[in-house]
């Protein structure tokens, strides 16, 4: 095992193993890691080709049938370019999915901005029932995909090559570091540029791998008056539920993440990770100049 | 109609119950034909099993002007003829738009064109995936086929045999293009019957065509649109 994608393939295929309800759809991307599960289960592992419609609108079909649908493939082709079906062949069919991506945000900076999605949760957010969980290490997504697939609901797992060193509690909002001044919220594999980028700061850092729905009774408890939300994908994304959350509170909010601005660069997810001032140096600038 | 089956003759005074409906009505009375012979002699779905697994399945995909279906869903008994008097009112189950979780018997709710063909592939592989012998009906327009999300559909079911997959294509030319060489034509690696959408013997030959290993198309025609 290598990475989430590699644990996500092996969970995947011992859930198509265990559960005759299991369905994979795909549409080419990450079709040669499931050639095995493809022999064994042909009727279950369907890769439609270079598909991404049909790819949720057969998921929403097989769901409406009974089956439990995981659907995978690039973060922009499963969800920018079949946002469409997302919202009518799995919501307004009041159907369930779990939809897996790879390619978060800027994992494929080589790629172009063709590869990106930095805007999938914000996408999901205009939604009705969506939980996304963003694991920030390869060792949360076997219980987060094998609880998804147990239930009926619509489902989100963002995959990244940008890990964390150490998993942490993927649910809820889990106190990594205590202090006083603020709370500063790390989504998923954002946690450890964050722990670098405050150490020797008085802020306490909380973690989690599941913003949506985002644990705003923790939130309520662990925030005083500010909040820093940094999150792996286009800022502000969960800017709102902060400020419901907090809504009969004065407070200040800080929101990073990724910046809606197209840099047209190649380079390295590490190089976008500092243009977009989501390194250590980047954020502790952003978090020391704002408190 | 031309009908020697009993119950159709009530169809045109339920379609005059759903008032309201003016914009979409040409496009609603080409599908009437199709519609009662699917109920009345084609599926195997009735009131009672609606949720039964092995049921059939039709898909209406092209859900705009369902006036047709609600009058045919209203005679088998799937609705009660009231709800056919409130057509879209603020209390009505019965919308422009049909919602599978409003009305019984509605498998998808559709109305934005090109969805219904790719549900259908995914319910027709959920089917056999379970070992179900259930058949998956799917009714387009011509004009609906413009959308490319049906041709991502066509091609995969016809790629891979996807046998118990039947469309339907209400042909009444009005596509703004056209389909230049037929509707038929469109669909490579299906059997295909083409047939006057109002001689309800030759609909009922023409639906139940298929020969297992393929998926189906039938393209029924009626009067053009324009």
């Amino acid at each position: 095992m290598t990475g989430m994608r590699e644990a996500f393939v092996d969970t995947a295929s011992g859930l198509l193993a265990g559960d005759p309800r299991t369905a994979l759809v795909l549409a080419d991307i990450s079709a040669d890691a499931f050639l095995p599960a493809q022999r064994r289960h042909p009727e279950r592992v369907l890769n439609v080709g270079i598909r991404e419609q049909l790819m949720v609108g057969v998921a929403g079909g097989l769901a409406l049938t009974g089956m439990r649908p995981i659907v995978h493939s690039y973060a922009p082709f499963v969800i920018d370019r079949a946002y469409e079906q997302i919202k009518l062949d799995l919501g307004h069919q009041d159907a369930g999915a779990v939809l897996v991506s790879i390619g978060a945000s800027y994992d494929a900076a080589s790629a172009g901005y063709t590869h990106m999605s930095p805007g999938d949760v914000a996408l999901l957010d205009t939604l009705d029932g969506w939980t996304v969980h963003v694991p920030g290490h390869r060792d949360e997504v076997a219980g987060l995909l094998r609880a998804a697939a147990a239930g009926d609901d619509r489902v989100y797992i963002r995959l990244s090559t940008l890990e964390n060193r150490a998993a942490h509690a993927p649910r809820g909002l889990t106190v990594v570091r205590g202090g006083g001044r603020a709370l500063v919220v790390a989504v998923g594999p954002m946690l450890d540029p964050v722990l670098a980028a405050t150490a020797g700061l008085d802020v306490t850092v909380a973690y989690t791998a599941t913003p949506r729905p985002l644990d705003t009774a923790a939130l309520r408890a662990l925030a005083g008056t500010d909040v820093v939300l940094v999150e792996p994908y286009l800022a502000g994304t969960s800017s709102r539920l902060v400020a419901e959350a907090l809504a009969d509170r004065p407070h200040r909010l800080l929101a990073l993440g990724v910046g809606r601005a197209e840099l047209r660069r190649y380079g390295s997810p590490k190089d976008h990770a500092r243009w977009h001032g989501l390194d250590a140096a980047g954020l502790r600038a952003s978090i020391s100049g704002w408190l | 109609m031309t009908t020697t089956t009993t119950g159709a003759e009530r169809l045109p005074a339920l379609l005059r119950r759903l008032t309201g409906d003016e914009k979409h009505s040409p496009s609603a009375y080409s599908t009437l034909d199709v519609l009662w012979v699917l109920y009345d002699r084609v599926l195997r779905v009735t009131p009672a099993t609606v949720d039964a697994p092995d049921r059939d399945r039709f898909l209406l995909s092209k859900g705009h002007g369902p006036a047709a279906y609600y009058a045919v869903l209203a005679a088998k008994g799937f609705v009660p003829e009231a709800w056919l008097d409130d057509l879209a009112g603020p209390d009505s189950r019965l919308g422009h738009h049909p919602d599978r979780t409003l009305v019984p018997g509605v498998e998808i709710g559709s109305g934005s064109l090109g969805h219904g063909l790719g549900l259908a592939v995914g319910t027709a592989l959920g089917l056999r995936a379970q070992g179900e012998q259930a058949r998956v009906y799917v009714l387009t327009g011509d004009a609906e086929l413009d959308e490319g999300a049906n041709h991502e559909a066509v091609a995969y079911a016809g790629a891979t045999g996807l046998g118990n997959l039947t469309a339907v294509v209400v042909d009444n030319a009005s596509a703004t293009h056209g389909w230049p060489g037929g509707v038929a034509a469109r669909f490579h690696g299906w059997s295909s019957a083409v047939v006057d959408g109002r001689d309800h013997d030759a609909l009922a030959a023409a639906l139940t065509g298929h020969d297992g290993r393929r998926p189906h198309v039938v393209v029924a025609r009626v009067e053009p649109k324009w």
